[in-house]
């Protein structure tokens, strides 16, 4: 049998909201999320709390306990003395939707805008090859489960919205890093891309994001501290800085990103047409943009999804022990089969041309 | 540790450095040739005699300005602009942020993206002077090891001498910069096999870069601290040998 426990919970939307009172039996060997699924089953079954795993490998259940960010499923009761009282908030840095769960698609626009990795020119797809030690340094940061606790912390959006467009948070840094470290990654303007696009430079290394990382990724020490030596090969060498100033050379818009250009080419030839940038993300290159579209209709009409037959009341007429399979139907209607057949997708390899 | 505490660990540091360069006196011990790390090199015309290893290139110097100012501005610059120091002064000094998820007081944040602050970037020229300056103490560590008959000797303050050395060797090492010009800007670890090994080592020492940095700190000043003393007589060197 456990104990009587005194938990407050934000509750509200977007309108506004408060910290309500709960006392909640707490069982031994139990999470803050056992304890909030127990609130829902009792005294607030209209709480919204977003969760999916409960094993620390979904990142769904971020929340802040205590003023601390951190996952509800890995949050053990037994961290908190017995007559302290809990404060479960939801994340400070993104806008609420109801009670815990927050609109993070802050966070999708940013991964969106990161571009992705480009395949090696000349090696067909299935024939990469790579060294352990080579990729060593990015599989690190694959372990991120991106549960978002990196961003909702980090002052420079935490503490100043303002700062949200210009700046992508230590997820998209460790992406960066993960990408400009991987062996085969054959883009070369991943450096100028976070400090200009990204924001690195707003980052001053309080190192809060690692202090937080549930998968306990060495954020700031092996991502953006590495991520920021590698801006300072190509931007902050006082001596490039101060030749440039005398001799004025270099002067181009620094925010250009392009895809193709050369290593150290952020000189005069970086500007050229191909240059073309767009706040808004996505691909920054016009041309890359034009090929990747060729053979490729983007526009092709794409099936609907049918939606499952309803009887009158509105509801599919059946029940869970009627149904003839266990799990829920298929979101893309009955009909359709994976895989897809290939002439089906919009997708295009960016190699297609030469093979 | 709580903010406050690091904030006066480096305040004190600050005041007690600055203090100490305008000094100008009680900086070397000519029997067992100590010469504190602030002075070091010494190059004025006016260090006194034995103390300036390196000869005097520069002549005098006009009274406001430290005869240690060859290390000093570049020492100050390494650990200003270094990564763990930023982490801690941002946060004890500046509070941006106070403590992780705590509101920062300021109404503006541009971080390191313009001036002055991104002069924070250019840590890795400070790193290459630094490494100069290691050797040039690491050389009077050696010179440390003689005794008042120009003989080999070994007192109690060599010894302190020698700890400083190894703690800034390790911090100096251990740091970020150093991490990435040795191995962290490759693509390709394997086709550099040495300098992976460099970088491995590196990171090993890096992950203890913030412990480097403070104990290297203390180092720094309790060896000044007893030069001083011994240097104004205020009390003997402990002589083991010679």
């Amino acid at each position: 049998m456990g104990t009587k426990r005194q938990f407050r919970i934000w509750r509200g939307d977007e309108t506004g909201g408060d910290l309500q009172d709960y006392m909640v039996e707490v069982n031994e060997g139990e999470v803050v999320l056992d304890v909030i699924h127990r609130l829902q089953a009792t005294d607030a079954p209209d709480l919204a709390c977003r969760w999916n795993c409960k094993a620390g490998k979904c990142g769904s259940c971020s929340m802040e306990i205590n003023g601390k960010p951190k996952l509800g499923c890995m949050t053990r009761m037994s961290t908190f003395a017995e007559d302290e009282t809990i404060t479960v908030t939801p994340l400070r840095t993104f806008p609420v939707i109801r009670d815990l769960v927050t609109d993070v698609s802050f966070n999708y626009e940013k991964a969106r805008e990161t571009p992705a990795f480009a395949p090696p020119p000349g090696v067909a797809p299935g024939d990469y090859r790579m060294q352990q030690i080579d990729v060593e340094r990015s599989q690190e940061f694959r372990k991120c489960i991106e549960c978002f606790l990196c961003q909702t912390v980090c002052h420079v959006i935490r503490d100043h919205e303002e700062n949200k467009a210009a700046f992508a948070g230590p997820r998209y840094f460790i992406r960066a890093a993960e990408l400009d470290m991987h062996p085969l990654d054959a883009r070369t303007d991943r450096k100028e891309y976070a400090q200009a696009e990204q924001g690195l430079g707003y980052c001053n290394i309080t190192k809060c994001c690692t202090e937080v990382c549930p998968e306990h990724i060495k954020i700031t020490d092996n991502g953006i501290i590495p991520m920021k030596e590698r801006v300072v090969d190509r931007r902050y060498d006082p001596l490039v800085w101060l030749g440039s100033k005398i001799f004025r050379r270099g002067q181009v818009p620094q925010t250009i990103v392009t895809g193709e250009h050369s290593p150290g080419a952020v000189g005069a030839h970086a500007a050229g047409p191909a240059g073309v940038h767009s706040h808004a993300g996505g691909s920054h290159d016009a041309r890359a943009e034009t090929q990747a579209q060729q053979g490729v209709n983007w526009h092709r009409e794409v099936p609907k999804p049918t939606a499952p037959a309803v009887d009158a009341s509105g509801r599919m007429p059946l029940t869970e022990l009627t149904f003839d399979r266990a799990a829920a139907p298929s979101p893309f209607g009955d009909d359709v089969t994976f895989p897809l057949p290939p002439e089906h997708l919009n997708f295009a390899h960016p190699e297609q041309d030469k093979h | 540790m709580q903010p406050a505490i690091i904030a006066a660990i480096l305040l004190f540091f600050i005041v007690y450095s600055t203090i100490r360069i305008f000094m100008a006196k009680w900086y070397y011990v000519e029997d067992f040739h100590y010469l504190t790390p602030l002075y070091s090199p010494c190059v004025s015309n006016e260090c006194v005699p034995g103390a300036a290893h390196f000869g005097t290139p520069f002549g005098d110097f006009p009274f406001f300005i430290p005869l240690g100012i060859i290390a000093f501005p570049i020492v100050a610059g390494f650990r200003v602009t270094c990564y763990y120091y930023r982490k801690a002064g941002y946060r004890s000094l500046w509070a941006s942020p106070p403590a992780c998820a705590v509101t920062e007081p300021h109404k503006k944040y541009t971080g390191e993206t313009r001036l002055p602050l991104f002069v924070m970037n250019w840590h890795r020229y400070f790193f290459y002077f630094a490494a100069l300056i290691l050797l040039v103490n690491i050389y009077d560590a050696i010179l440390a090891f003689r005794g008042p008959d120009g003989g080999f000797g070994i007192g109690l303050g060599t010894l302190i001498i020698l700890v400083n050395v190894v703690a800034l060797a390790g911090y100096t090492l251990s740091c970020h910069a150093c991490r990435h010009v040795m191995g962290g800007r490759l693509k390709h670890f394997s086709k550099n096999p040495l300098r992976y090994r460099f970088w491995t080592f590196v990171s090993k020492l890096n992950v203890r870069h913030g412990t480097f940095a403070m104990v290297s700190l203390f180092t720094v000043i309790f060896t000044d601290l007893y030069i001083m003393a011994v240097s104004a007589g205020w009390f003997d060197d402990l002589r083991f040998i010679n």
